[in-house]
This record gives C-alpha cells, structure tokens and sequence, in this order.
C-alpha cells in the first residue's frame, strides 16, 4: 500500500474528482468493459445525502449557504487491505461503487490499467465536451467595432 | 381551531386516480419522459432546482412531470424529498473566478478581459412565436470559434485595483448560518440574507427588486457581470483528510455596481450587489443582487427611505414560495368547525344589532 504524500493527494484528489464528475452511465459503461471484478467487502455501503454547497458574497467575500446537492458516498476494501473511497455527484449508487472500487485499485498494481480502461476515456470524453461548449461561446462573443463619424 | 373529522377517503382515492389520469392527458399523444423534460425543458428544471434549492436535474424533472408543470408544487415535491436526505457537509465555497462560462457579458465594461460571450441568450430575439418548432426537425449545429482555456476573470477586480469599489472581506467566523438548520431570525446578516433570496420566488424577488428600480429605495445599479458556467464542487473528506471534487454544478453569477455618493461611515465609490443562483436563471440572479444591494442599506450607513426592498423582515419573511404557498392555500382546507363559530357569532351580532335597531325605533 502506498503512503500518500502531498503530490500523490494531488494525484488521488485528480482521479476521485474525475470520477465524482462523471456520468453514471458513462463510468459505468467503462467500467464493465474493463472487466475487472475484484473482491471487496463494505466498510460503509453506498448511502444517498446531500452536502449543502456554498458561495461567497461578491464571489470573494463571506461565506453563504447556496443549496444543497444530491451526492452518493461509498467505502470500501479490496482483499489485499487496499481502501477505495468515493463521494460523488447525484444518487447512482453502482457509480459509487465502481469509482471507489477504481480509487481503491488506483493505489496498487492495477494504476495503470484502470487508468488506461477507465479514467483515460472519462478524462477525454469530459475535455472535449468542454472544449465544444467553449468553442460555441466563443463564436458569440461580440467584436466590438467603432463607427467612425464623417469629416 | 382544528377538528379532525373523518370521511372523504374514497372521494380522495378516486380525485387522485383522476389527477393521475389528467396529468397523462390524452394518451393518443406520446408520453413526456423525466429526460425529455431534463433536456427540453431546461429552464424550468432549473427553477426547480434553485428554489427548491437541490441540485439534481433529474429529480427536478420528475417533480415537474409529477405536478403537471406547476412549477411551485414541483418545487414543494423537491424542498419535501430534500428533508429525507442526510446531510453529509458543507462544500468549500465555489470559486466562480474558475466558471468555465457559457455566458459572460458586462453592462460596464466593453472591453473587459475574456470579452463579451453571449452564450445561448433570448436576448435579441424578436419574442415572435416560431411556428417551426411545431414541426419535428433537426436543429442546426451552432457554430464554433477559439475556444478561450484562461479562466475569465471578474470584471469587478478592475474597478478594484483603482480603489473604487467598495471590498468585500472575508469574516473572521465564515461560518454562515443556515435556514435549512435554524428558525429565521433577525437581524439575519447578509449570508442569511443571501440564502434566502437565492432559494426565494422568482416573482417575488423580481417583484422587489423591479419596486427598486421604480423608486422605492433606488440603488443604481449597472450590471457589472453576469456569467453562466459549470464550476466545480469540493468538499473535504473526513475518511481522507483532504478535500476532493464531489462533482460540478451550472451556476449565474450577477455581480452589481452600484452608484454611491458616500455616507457617514463610506467614501463615495462604488457598491455591490451579489446573485448567486443554481442553473441557468439570469432574472433570478440580477433580482437577487439588487435586492441583495437594497437589503445592505445599514451597513452601508445608508437612509431607511422605508422602502419595502430595504425591510429585512419584510422579505425574508416573504420570498419563500412553500411557506407562501402553504398558508395561502390552507385555507381552501375544511374548515367546517371554525365556520361554524363564526355563523353564530354573526348571527348574535346581527340580533343584537337588530333588537338595538328596534328599540332606538321605538324610542
């Protein structure tokens, strides 16, 4: 097992936040694809909250309570004493346990293909998404001219 | 006074076997599915979700399926359902500075860094009905340009790197209070404030927000920006001792400068008014910050003019469309037993009124 130092939070904070983002039928889709069923047993079994999200008063000041959002959590463990966690966005329980199953396989040998299986295709499919709305606001954006009065 | 009575239970079965019936319509038409209403229907999910004041598109969907489109029983479906969820913490506070934006435009600065993106607006529509989308089609693929990959920044950072506008500071205890947790109580601050007017009816706070503009306590506000765009959540993780992202939500941001000529305790400069709303609602957002702007006449050592938008009390104990809307239509409810008392205390009055008539004739 690994011991997690500042950069690799870095690393697990990337991949739990990939999975929390994405689409439960996406992940899902990944995921059954990979193939991968390893043995686990619950250390807390997906449970449906809400985290209550907050915003800040002129966007840098105090603190407010914007509105909650649904959120599913999830702990597990792998035979081999590795622990996957997962809180993520909206009420898919088998998306929580799948992305805490990914977390907890992310730690060890399986990395790499995990991360070519499942979080490579999540990551791609979620920038180009990004991009294609960020190229039509940029075809709105207004180009100001001046009119310049007659002599 | 409040009678329980007993009976009613078949008519109550059979008007909600009938309600089921109405809400399907004419089953010769195709059936509305949650994801038709999610995608197509965008806008009023989005209301939904902003009052009531859950992020989840597809739960906003069902509720508006649900309630036939009555968007304030949709919304009372949702504020319901949100009760039954444990709370597992609060977020750090959304960084809107790292929007990814559909839309950002500004009212004061034409030329602001990141431009001006129009985004997928009704503005500068004719508002002429399109007979064409009664017919089914394929809709044209919008066009493209650069994507911009900086992060766009505030417009009201320049006006504050001149010394203009009046800074907003982060309190030493950032805790802010929270409705969903503790009975309104005033004087609410401006967090409390905040929490409500963004939960709050959009008729109302557009309501109040409008009274301002007319006059009843006049704010002058420009809209320094609005933004639309996806940001990311993040929420730290007891299990991990860090904090990760727990998904993102879409967001309108409106950020006012308001016109200021100085008070007791303020230079003249420039004010804010702040809107923070789930969803693509830009009117909810503008009608938050003036209102929001309007509320904020005390600390900025302002007159009371005795404006409706400036009472405190007054909106906060008013903007919530479920509280409203529960009290208001209580009244629809039996109320035979109380009817009752009252028939006879009219019938007393006018005896008494009657036999007083009677006797001043007879004198």
């Amino acid at each position: 097992m690994k011991d997690f130092t500042r950069d690799e939070n870095a690393e697990r904070r990337g991949w739990m936040g990939l999975l929390a983002r994405s689409a439960a039928a996406e992940l899902l889709a990944q995921w059954d694809a990979a193939g991968m069923a390893p043995a686990f047993t619950w250390l807390r079994a997906p449970e449906v909250g809400g985290v209550m999200v907050r915003g800040r008063a002129g966007a840098v000041g105090a603190a407010f309570n914007l509105g909650e959002m649904t959120v599913t959590r999830c702990s597990l463990k792998l035979a081999d004493g590795r622990v996957g966690h997962a809180v993520v966005q909206g009420r898919d329980r088998r998306k929580a346990e799948v992305a805490a199953l990914c977390d907890a396989l992310m730690q060890g040998d399986e990395a790499g293909a995990v991360r070519a299986a499942v979080l490579d295709p999540l990551a791609a499919a979620a920038k180009e998404r990004a991009r294609v709305r960020a190229a039509k606001a940029a075809a709105t954006k207004v180009d100001f001219f001046t009119m310049v009065r007659g002599e | 006074m409040y009678v329980a009575v007993k009976g009613g239970e078949r008519a109550i079965d059979n008007a909600h076997a009938w309600l089921a019936e109405e809400r399907r319509g004419d089953v010769s038409v195709a059936e509305l599915s949650v994801a038709q209403i999610r995608e197509q229907l965008a806008l009023a999910v989005n209301r939904v979700m902003a009052e009531g004041s859950l992020y989840d598109p597809d739960l906003a969907a069902l509720a508006i399926k649900q309630s036939r489109g009555d968007l304030i029983e949709a919304i009372f479906l949702i504020r319901a359902y949100r009760t039954t969820l444990p709370r597992f913490g609060y977020s750090e506070p959304v960084e809107t500075g790292r929007m990814a934006c559909d839309r950002r435009v500004s009212a004061t600065f034409k030329d602001a860094p990141g431009g001006q993106v129009l985004g997928p607006t009704f503005d500068y529509t004719h508002r002429l009905l399109d007979f064409a989308l009664e017919a089914e089609g394929l809709v044209e693929e919008a066009a493209t340009g650069a994507p911009r990959e900086a992060e766009t920044p505030h417009v009201t950072a320049f006006l504050n790197a001149e010394g203009l506008i009046q800074e907003e500071h982060v309190p030493e205890d950032d805790r802010p209070r929270d409705l969903t947790r503790e009975p309104l109580e005033l004087p609410a601050g401006r967090p409390l404030r905040l929490q409500a007017l963004t939960r709050g009816d959009e008729g109302f706070v557009l309501g109040m927000a409008y009274s301002t503009q007319r006059g009843y306590g006049r704010n002058h506000p420009f809209v320094g920006e609005l933004r639309i765009g996806t940001v990311p959540v993040e929420m730290e993780v007891p299990e991990l001792g860090f904090s990760v992202e727990i998904g993102e939500v879409v967001l309108t941001e409106c950020e006012t400068v308001n016109q200021f000529t100085g008070s007791k305790s303020e230079p003249p400069q420039f004010t804010r008014g702040y809107g923070l709303v789930f969803g693509q609602t830009e009117r909810k957002a503008i009608s938050m910050a003036l209102v929001d702007r309007a509320l904020r006449w005390e600390e900025l050592g302002e007159d009371n003019v005795g404006a409706p938008a400036q009472n405190e009390e007054f909106v906060l104990y008013h903007s919530d469309n479920i509280q409203a809307t529960g009290f208001l239509e209580h009244i629809k409810l039996p109320h035979y037993v109380d009817f009752q008392s009252e028939l006879e205390l009219v019938r007393k009055l006018r005896r008494e009124a009657m036999v007083g008539e009677k006797r001043e004739a007879a004198e």
